[in-house]
């Protein structure tokens, strides 16, 4: 039980930050040159971004919840388990960020999840 | 205007940076956090003597510092890419944690595991083979 709350909080923190991270970057718009110059001014443009700061707040959560999680679970079984925010990830895309996502997509995220679900019972 | 054919080509050359820190990242966190151990008690004082043993754990630091890399490079790839396309791609890295795992904690890792891995290997590649933008 303790295991699975804690799993909860980690999918949630990490799809829901990584959502809002992504939302973020899209205001701020395509990084085109990899200069230092540039990689710079791109990441003073994300501090200024409301959403990133929402999204590393939720990603911290996440965070700690698994580096709680991480202290009496395997790495082995914690880590992949925590690829079910695959499905919660689409469903964000879709949903909050109007991604198109093909039936190839979800039939691969489908998979991805399968294929946790067998890393998580072995 | 850049090509799909383009854009895939440089969302994947960025996502081997992520795929490798973010496995070496957890890696390392799992490394330090065993060596720290679980909660015990989530008493103020228990939990801040946690936080401090955490905080000074080399491996720990380490892992800090590799999933510090894996987001910045993740947020240059999400500037231009879908998230449900970059997430699923970067599921490589399930299977690069057990292998870690395996190799340097000595994790048993089943052959039911292994299944698993390969599972999201040709969901990975299924995923990479859709467009890596839909949205303008």
């Amino acid at each position: 039980m303790r295991t699975a709350l804690c799993l909860f909080v980690v999918i949630l923190g990490t799809t829901g930050g990584e959502v809002a991270v992504t939302h973020a970057m899209k205001q701020i718009g395509e990084l085109h040159h990899f200069s230092p110059r540039s990689v710079l001014s791109f990441l003073a443009r994300a501090l200024r971004e409301k959403w990133f700061w929402a999204g590393i707040g939720l990603l911290a959560i996440g965070f700690f919840s698994l580096l709680d999680l991480l202290s009496w679970a395997d790495v082995s079984f914690a880590i992949p388990a925590t690829a079910l925010s695959f499905v919660a990830g689409g469903l964000g895309a879709r949903l909050l960020l109007g991604e198109h996502l093909t039936p190839l997509r979800w039939a691969g995220i489908a998979l991805v999840s399968l294929g946790v679900a067998l890393v998580a019972l072995g | 205007m850049v090509s799909q054919h383009s854009l895939r080509l440089k969302t994947i050359v960025l996502l081997a940076p992520i795929v490798l820190f973010a496995s070496v990242g957890n890696v390392l966190l799992g490394k330090g956090m065993k060596e720290i151990g679980e909660v015990q008690s989530w008493s103020p004082s228990a939990l801040g003597d946690w936080l401090a043993r955490a905080f000074t754990n080399q491996w720990v630091w380490l892992g800090i510092a590799s999933l510090l890399v894996f987001l910045l490079s993740f947020m240059v790839v999400l500037s231009w890419a879908d998230y449900s396309f970059v997430a699923p791609v970067a599921a490589v890295s399930y299977g690069l944690a057990p292998l870690l795992s395996h190799w340097w904690l000595g994790e048993v890792v089943t052959p039911l595991r292994w299944i698993g891995v390969s599972i999201i290997c040709i969901g990975v590649a299924m995923v990479s083979r859709t467009p890596a933008r839909t949205t303008e």
